[in-house]
């Protein structure tokens, strides 16, 4: 009975431990459903640039960082909830968010772009979009920028992901996808899945609704692991090892202008 | 706390409250429509009857209703060619029907069951009486067994009527502006999820407590004969 006792005291006194050296420890969540920047492999892993450069970020900051995966439209409620302290899926800095969340700078910034059927002649404009049916990611700023711009003569369909739009796509149920041009092209349009879909339009960039590029959201008030963020962003920058990972996924500089 | 945000998407989920009304409302009549004679054919003697229906019965009770909806919507996606090649496609592509159509085929499996068993609950001794009276099986069960097995499923039934205006709210998933699919996108831009999930939430609530209102009233009605009459009808005076 003592020894059961003080086994459990044991574990106890462990516990508290932990938490107390837990001040370098951060959650990170991430949505693990867009390719190429986050998914989850076969065996249940998570993958992608955002979880790499996530890790190189946590590793020059000294933070010791755990991922958690959530839903993408619950994704900024899951951060306020303290489900985890920063959010690194690609999320675009935007005046909208900033009033609920704090972002770092950003870490990379890549134009939006619509894809169509190869050969389905629909151009990007008012006159050619009328009628036509286009599939978004719910709580994106794609579709906010779609219901803004041609809400009046588009049908809009959201999905909770952009792998679910990019099924609808394939079964015809859309006409058009909208989303980030990298994640359309390495997510779907370089895929066995993607060879009858093509780009088509201008690159959107308005910062209006596109802000100013992917940032790590943090809680408001989290200043100090927005700071050390911000100063792990640079170190990266600056150490080569973003230019590494940049280099793992795309032939182009993913970090814009 | 700043209310502002519900007043001003109150129409817009209100509409969205009408679609989960329409969705709930069509799937269960066509499917209390398919339900009686489903129940009455799970009953048979004749195993090469019953036993799809069972196994029909038995694959909508046994699978979650989120995987069928995907299974129907996201899986007709991928026979796209076939579907359109017989027609079906025109229907498969919408997802209302698909909507539709999986909760109506859920709902009547769930409705198929509770008839059964509320069918096997009449006493033998009714179904007798009714027999030597040389009632045939189609007069016994409009006049006898029907009636009084759709009194003993009521409560049962309402459950399932409940649950099936709830199950809807699954229907966002695959893109309709149900009344929670409207909640996640004014939420997607507010990030006010506990003020919008909570208006959401009242208005399922509303919409149950008058489903709860009208299934008391049926209930009140079939079970007249249950009743003791009020007196002024049974005294003396009125059989003179």
């Amino acid at each position: 009975m003592r020894k059961l006792l003080c086994t459990v005291m044991c574990l106890i006194l462990a516990s508290t431990a932990t938490i107390v050296s837990a001040q370098t420890r951060v959650t990170l969540g991430t949505e693990g459903a867009y390719p190429p920047f986050n998914w989850i492999d076969e065996n249940g892993d998570l993958q992608g640039f955002d979880v790499d450069i996530g890790n190189a970020l946590c590793n020059a900051a000294n933070l010791e960082c755990e991922w958690v995966v959530q839903d993408w439209d619950g994704i900024i409620p899951g951060l306020l909830a303290q489900k985890y302290d920063a959010i690194v899926a690609s999320m675009s800095i935007t005046k909208e968010r900033k009033q609920k969340v704090d972002f770092t700078k950003k870490y990379y910034n890549t134009p939006a772009k619509f894809v169509r059927v190869k050969g389905s002649g629909i151009e990007i404009n008012k006159d050619s979009l009328n009628g036509k049916t286009v599939g978004v990611q719910r709580a994106t700023i794609h579709e906010n920028f779609l219901r803004d711009n041609y809400g009046d003569v588009v049908s809009i369909k959201a999905y909770a992901s952009q792998e679910e739009a990019n099924l609808d796509f394939l079964a015809g149920r859309v006409d058009l996808l909208l989303a980030d041009s990298v994640a359309l092209l390495d997510g779907f349009i370089n895929t066995d899945d993607g060879n009858n879909a093509e780009f088509v339009g201008p690159d959107f960039t308005d910062p209006r609704w596109f802000g100013e590029g992917v940032g790590i959201a943090t809680r408001k008030g989290d200043a100090q692991l927005t700071e050390s963020l911000n100063a792990a962003i640079d170190a990266i920058r600056s150490n080569g090892t973003y230019a590494e990972i940049n280099a793992k996924y795309f032939d182009f500089d993913v970090y814009g202008d | 706390m700043d209310l502002t945000i519900i007043w001003e998407s109150l129409p817009r989920l209100l509409g969205g409250a009408l679609l989960t009304l329409e969705i709930t409302g069509l799937s269960i009549l066509i499917g209390l429509a398919l339900a009686v004679p489903l129940a009455i054919m799970r009953l048979s003697d004749k195993s090469y009857i019953r036993i799809p229906v069972y196994s029909y019965i038995f694959y909508f009770r046994g699978t979650p209703l989120l995987v069928q909806l995907f299974l129907v919507y996201y899986g007709s996606g991928q026979f796209q060619e076939f579907l359109d090649r017989v027609g079906l496609w025109l229907f498969f592509r919408e997802a209302y029907f698909c909507a539709v159509l999986t909760l109506t085929l859920n709902t009547a499996a769930y409705t198929a069951e509770i008839l059964r068993g509320s069918i096997q609950s009449i006493p033998r001794g009714e179904v007798e009486a009714a027999r030597a009276h040389g009632m045939s099986s189609v007069l016994l069960y409009r006049r006898i067994v029907l009636p009084k097995a759709f009194r003993l499923a009521l409560p049962a039934y309402t459950n399932e009527v409940i649950f099936l205006l709830q199950a809807t709210s699954l229907v966002s998933i695959i893109t309709l502006l149900d009344l929670t699919g409207v909640a996640r996108i004014i939420v997607a831009r507010s990030f006010e999820p506990y003020k919008l999930y909570i208006a959401a939430g009242v208005i399922y609530l509303l919409i149950t407590y008058v489903i709860l209102y009208i299934s008391k009233r049926v209930e009140h009605r079939l079970s007249a004969h249950l009743r003791k009459r009020s007196s002024p009808n049974v005294s003396p005076s009125n059989f003179r």
